[in-house]
């Protein structure tokens, strides 16, 4: 496979260990924006739950597409459109292949999550009614709220929300207890960003279905840190974004169960999604092709084709026990500050914690680390329902991905010690 | 230390910690006579300004604010320095602290004001420092509405 045209990003990344072999400084050399300084201080960038980094295999293909293979898809006699056709379609194989979908014909590409959830909301909310209720959580990410509320201005649909408890956890008998009759839609981020809580999706999933309600799974914060394979959760909407996975931004991806997508209608329209047009009417092109008019982003795809087969390199159960590690050794030495607090302490948890110090504003936090060369997000994490939920304006989030390392932590550790000294 | 450690410090001179720490008149006044609410949508600063008017002279002016380090500090800093001016006088201010922040060269931070001037070198938190300062001009022209429709 490390041959194949579709994938020349591959063709480097032998040098990697295999499983059950880990090696972060082997891993963290094929990331070339991680070895600077910032502020006088190397760089700690622990801000992979806002978008990861690239590694240079992903650089390498998008730069090598744009060098030899660019043409349009789909459509040429050319070479080089057979080329990029190739690439394109090849990295929809591979995204299929990673979470173990059953045919291509059911991944989507998007230009990431917010689209993913948007198209859904578009075309299934199509032929919702007033009364027809979704079904979320109150952990989610604007992104899967926003379109549902738009769909309930639309058409008189109503938004139900599922309670967290303090911990950050799903409160799941109050969740079955709003699976009702109207239900249409149970929408769910598979791991909070804001909490880093990891929700229990499979429990989710076959209580939605014991009812026949369908599923959408926000797989933003989940896909790059373990593995998933929609089969085994039997979900029927799964959503994702490349720029969280060593991709590149501007792409991202919808897993459809096939049966489900061949019901929608066409999301917008244009080239590629249809087979023939005329004035006295049109018809739409096959799966996934109807749900994806106008020219993709096809480097996008080129490089999200190369993250995959790295991830899959690395290997998503190291990536997923590295990252546990770095947890909870963040998770013990942030506890162990004076005045400091988490928030999310989910017994079920992904790498990401998010924290207050008493007396220092996360906005000045985030400020004191960055000038100590330390990259962490501060504010509500396009979460404003879980801010309110625990009464804060926002949190300092750290997000690890398995480029990080313990020494990076420390340097978090040591910067918060000053603004505790600072602002004291 | 290094560089960063001395720029640390310009921001959070000790003039703006200690405001920061112990806010000056921020209070819900019983009366006031104009308010005005500012909210930063990226960091979650949010103030809400009282103003008391004695015929044209901010004989009050009071807050309540949630926010960090900068933005307590300005508006701290702000109520000292407009309370007892006219409505005049303290859009003048509110003029002369928005330029100086935004350009060290035309403008000129007064006084206590000075100690934010560190703010400049960070253009994601100059908005930290302006929120007070712009709520207190939408409640200054929610009396100039006022004066209009009588
Ligand atoms: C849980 C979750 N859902 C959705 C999104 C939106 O992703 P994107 O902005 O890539 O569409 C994010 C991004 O932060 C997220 O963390």
């Amino acid at each position: 496979m490390n041959s194949s045209v579709n994938h020349p990003a591959t063709v480097e990344t032998g040098r990697l260990l295999s499983p059950p072999g880990f090696d972060v400084e082997a891993i963290r050399r094929d990331f070339p924006i991680l070895h600077q300084q910032i502020n006088g201080y190397p760089l700690a960038y622990l801000d992979s739950a806002a978008s990861t980094q690239r590694p240079i295999q992903v650089i390498d293909a998008i730069s090598r597409y744009y060098t030899h293979d660019h043409a349009n898809v789909h459509r040429g006699v050319h070479t080089l459109s057979h080329r990029a056709t190739d690439i394109y379609e090849g990295a929809r194989e591979s995204v299929r292949s990673f979470i173990n979908a059953r045919s291509t014909r059911e991944i989507v590409f998007t230009r990431g999550t917010t689209e993913a959830i948007n198209l859904v909301a578009a075309t299934l909310g199509q032929r919702l009614t007033a009364g027809d209720e979704i079904l979320i959580s109150a952990m989610e990410h604007h992104s899967n709220i926003v379109p549902w509320q738009m769909l309930c201005e639309r058409k008189g649909t109503i938004l139900r929300v599922a309670p967290i408890n303090d911990q950050g956890e799903l409160l799941f008998d109050e969740f079955e207890k709003l699976l009702g009759k109207r239900t249409r839609l149970v929408a769910i981020t598979h791991v909070s960003n804001a909490l880093g809580s990891v929700n229990p999706v499979r429990e989710i999933i076959a209580s939605a279905h014991a009812h026949g309600i369908p599923v959408l799974i926000d797989g933003a914060q989940a896909i790059a840190h373990q593995s998933v394979d929609v089969q085994a959760l039997d979900c029927d909407f799964y959503a994702f974004s490349s720029h969280k996975m060593c991709g590149p931004t501007g792409i991202g991806a919808l897993y459809g169960r096939e049966a489900l997508l061949e019901t929608l209608p066409p999301y917008q329209g244009g080239g590629d999604m249809i087979l023939t047009v005329s004035f006295s009417g049109t018809t739409y092109n096959e799966l996934p092709y109807r749900l994806e008019a106008g020219t993709p982003h096809i480097a996008g795809a080129a490089g999200l084709g190369a993250a995959v087969d790295y991830l899959r390199q690395v290997g998503m159960d190291n990536i997923a026990s590295h990252e546990a590690e770095l947890l909870t050794y963040a998770s013990n030495a942030l506890s162990a500050l004076p005045g400091l607090q988490l928030v999310g302490t989910a017994a079920h948890k992904a790498g990401v914690v998010s924290f207050n110090v008493d007396g220092i504003h996360p906005h000045d936090v985030g400020t004191v680390l960055d000038q100590h060369g330390v990259a962490i997000r501060a504010g509500h994490h396009c979460a404003m329902p879980v801010m309110e939920r625990f009464g804060i304006p926002g949190t300092a989030r750290a997000s690890f991905a398995f480029y990080n390392t313990r020494a990076e932590i420390d340097q978090m550790i040591d910067a918060l010690r000053l603004a505790i000294r600072m602002f004291a | 230390m290094s560089g960063s450690a001395t720029s640390l410090t310009d921001l959070y001179r000790q003039t703006v910690l200690s405001h920061s720490r112990h806010p000056h008149n921020r209070r819900r006044p019983q009366v006031y006579d104009l308010e005005a609410e500012g909210h930063n949508a990226l960091c979650g600063d949010k103030i809400h300004v009282y103003l008391r008017l004695q015929d044209d002279v901010l004989a009050d002016v009071a807050y309540e604010a949630s926010g960090c380090a900068i933005s307590l500090a300005s508006a701290s800093m702000m109520s000292d320095a407009v309370t007892g001016k006219t409505v005049e006088a303290t859009r003048q201010s509110i003029d002369d602290f928005l330029t100086g922040l935004s350009s060290p060269q035309t403008g000129k931070l007064e006084g206590e004001l000075a100690a934010l001037g560190g703010v400049r070198d960070y253009p994601s938190r100059i908005r930290c420092a302006t929120l007070p300062w712009q709520a207190l001009c939408a409640a200054l022209d929610a009396v100039q509405e006022t004066v209009t429709t009588e």
